[in-house]
């Protein structure tokens, strides 16, 4: 039996076809999100890499900011379930998650049965989300999948202390002009995403294990920043920016089974 | 004639609601005192001088819901006042230089006329209490001095030591003894502590029948809709010396009886869950709050926020009413506070609760986090946390409204399955 997981997010659609509730058999990130043709496109590949098509889904969950607006889904779940669900099927011990994505981060506390106990996450505020890190990327003429790259090569982190987005872009643009180096500046930036992540983190209890998802936990120099501020050991969930998609392939397989 | 005979409950509480504005406008047409108040000042000492009152935040409110608030907030910060103040302070302020501008020039301005509130009219004097926040307290100042009118201050030192201590009920004794004076200088003639009694008696009658209809939401399932108590707060807040409110709520209460007589409930079949929520409402999106969590099964059914106006005391007794406004949950310390959350999710047997992180109301907000934690270390039920705003639109989104609603839908429902609701 196959079921399916649709992610429409704000930055990008994410899709995973689920083989029996066990197996991924495709998993797809189309970088355009709610309101434009992702979705369908993320559908399309979808089904290419595993050669099935819609017949063959028994049954598909929803989840993302776009969830509503995605017409063909069974039910809808919100995000914060369906992360939690995705990151346990991979991680049964994990207890935090953080996960940052274009638009939102959140910290989901997780009991053993991977229950969401406690979630928090930002509101109308784009630092400590990817949409930081694509502004600062365009400031400091690079993109984003660079990031990480330099920020190894830092000697420490600039300061970087604005949490505002808008501030935070004049301090880079400062740093530059005062002549500070590029790595140390996006390590700096790295640093202000990963404390206003941990922020959202820190209103619940910060417990091992912790997982990373969302498509920002590729970036190894925010994994790194976010380490280095716990303390702890940070694991990124296989394929990141999936998760919630898988997640809602695993509800929809549950729903599947509901019916047999 | 009982002029309200006929009436259902709602459409009293829309009459008494007019009522007041009505007699407020006739008070400043026969030249009598009109007085604005803040919600939880006591309004027992202007009605025993036969002051009419009305209410900013009330005002507010209403505006609010009837999605008037950003007109009244743009004037409000032409005038200077940063958006990071209260949305209740910034909408009545806009309101209020509306007034002051009509009063002043003769010409009513277009944004008055377009006003979608009931029409105030400007207060001779103002009354407010430190039970709530310290916004108030600057607010109701600037509005005095603008109109340079008396200004009546009961100050009430937050609640930090349990019990109150007799040196502080002793102190805010001597705000009210303060407040009496000052009212008898302003009308000229002496207190009528006849009338004080029975104002004070009329108001516990009132807060009687309002514990009243808190309480049918013990039942399962509730009668009443818990957001319904955002509608007839009204009343309590404005009109509890007066024998309408009392009336009003009373009416509520049989038709909620007569409900469970007949074997109906607010949700009928369809009550799966049931919420508290913490803070005041979204006004400018209260049916859309209400719907998310409509269309969830899902019944509120406790809150701490209109529980406020729960306002009990021994009439007669000054120190107990001095008590009275005292014990507010917003002037008590974390850990009463927290047990009065805990308590209103055990009486209305609620399976979760959500937060309002709201943008204006510091007072209320700051503490969500921490009572969220506490109580559910307690009682070990789900909980949600939005951010959003009581009444500047800009300071709310739906859709994330609606993620954090549906989380707290998954959660209840997680621990049914697992047979821990
Ligand atoms: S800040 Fe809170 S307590 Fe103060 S006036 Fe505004 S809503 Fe009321």
């Amino acid at each position: 039996m196959y079921t399916m997981g649709i992610d429409v997010g704000s930055a990008s659609s994410k899709v995973v076809i689920l083989k029996d509730g066990k197996e991924v058999v495709a998993a797809y990130v189309a970088q355009v999100g709610t309101g434009t043709s992702g979705p369908e496109q993320a559908l399309n590949e979808a089904f290419k890499q595993s050669g099935l098509s819609q017949q063959d889904i028994s049954k598909t969950v929803a989840t993302g900011y776009g969830r509503f607006a995605f017409e063909d889904a069974d039910r809808q779940i919100s995000e914060i379930s369906c992360h939690a669900k995705g990151v346990h099927f991979q991680f049964p011990n994990a207890r935090t998650i953080i996960d940052i994505g274009g638009q939102d981060a959140k910290a989901i506390r997780l009991d053993k049965d991977g229950n969401v106990k406690q979630f928090f996450m930002n509101d109308k505020c784009a630092a400590g989300t990817g949409r930081f890190l694509d502004v600062m990327a365009r400031v400091l003429e690079t993109t984003v999948d660079h990031l990480a790259e330099y920020s190894e090569k830092a000697e420490f982190p600039a300061s970087i202390s604005s949490t505002c987005t808008v501030f935070a872009e004049s301090e880079v643009i400062s740093q530059l002009a005062k002549g500070e180096k590029k790595e140390n500046i996006i390590a700096g930036v790295h640093k202000s995403v990963a404390s206003k992540a941990l922020a959202l983190a820190y209103r619940g209890v910060i417990e091992e294990d912790i997982v990373m998802s969302g498509g920002v936990a590729l970036n190894a120099g925010v994994v790194k920043a976010i380490a280095d501020q716990t303390g702890m050991k940070i694991t990124v969930a296989e394929n990141p920016q999936t998760i919630g998609a898988l997640g809602a392939a695993l509800f929809a397989y549950e729903e599947a089974l509901k019916d047999h | 004639m009982n002029q309200t005979e006929g009436m259902n409950s709602k459409q009293m509480l829309g009459h008494y609601i007019n009522k007041s504005f009505q007699d407020a406008r006739e008070a400043k047409a026969n030249g009598k005192l009109v007085c604005w108040s803040s919600s939880v000042a006591p309004d027992e000492f202007c009605r025993a001088m036969d002051i009419e009152i009305l209410y900013p935040e009330n005002m507010a409110a209403a505006v609010g819901a009837k999605k008037g608030a950003p007109d009244m907030l743009k004037i409000a910060e032409q005038k200077g006042y940063n958006v990071d103040i209260c949305s209740y302070a910034r909408v009545n302020l806009g309101y209020f230089e509306l007034l002051k501008e009509q009063a002043l020039t003769g010409k009513t301005p277009e944004a008055l006329e377009n006003y979608v509130g009931e029409p105030a009219v400007l207060p001779d004097v103002v009354i407010t209490s430190t039970n709530l926040c310290g916004t108030l307290l600057k607010w109701f100042e600037n509005i005095a001095a603008e109109l340079n009118i008396p200004c009546i201050v009961i100050d009430v030192p937050f609640n930090y030591e349990r019990p109150m201590p007799q040196r502080m009920v002793n102190y805010v004794k001597g705000q009210f003894e303060y407040a009496i004076k000052q009212l008898e200088e302003l009308c000229g003639r002496p207190f009528d502590y006849d009338k004080f009694l029975e104002v004070q008696k009329q108001s516990q009658r009132t807060v009687a029948q309002w514990d009243k209809i808190a309480s049918m939401t013990s039942l399962k399932p509730s009668p009443f809709n818990g957001f319904d108590f955002f509608n007839y707060m009204a009343l309590i807040v404005s009109y509890r010396a007066t024998a309408g409110a009392e009336e009003t709520f009373a009416k509520c209460v049989e038709e909620l009886e007569e409900m469970v007589k007949n074997g109906q409930s607010a949700f009928g079949e369809n009550e799966k869950h049931r919420i508290a929520w913490e803070g005041i409402a979204v006004w400018p999106a209260l049916g859309l709050t209400f719907k998310t969590f409509k269309n969830m099964d899902t019944l509120m059914t406790g809150s701490g926020y209109p529980d406020i106006w729960s306002l009990r005391y021994t009439p007669g007794d000054m120190e107990s009413m001095a008590r009275g406004y005292s014990n507010v949950y917003t002037n008590i310390n974390l850990e009463e506070r927290t047990k009065a959350v805990e308590k209103i999710m055990e009486n209305a047997k609620c399976d979760g609760i959500v937060y309002h992180n709201n943008r204006s109301c510091k007072l209320m907000s700051m503490v969500n986090v921490d009572i969220a934690e506490a109580v559910q270390k307690n009682n070990d039920k789900p909980f949600v946390v939005f951010d959003g705003d009581q009444t500047d639109p800009n300071n709310f989104s739906a859709a994330q409204f609606e993620t954090r609603a549906q989380a707290l839908g998954e959660m209840m429902d997680a621990k049914q399955a697992k047979g821990g609701k």
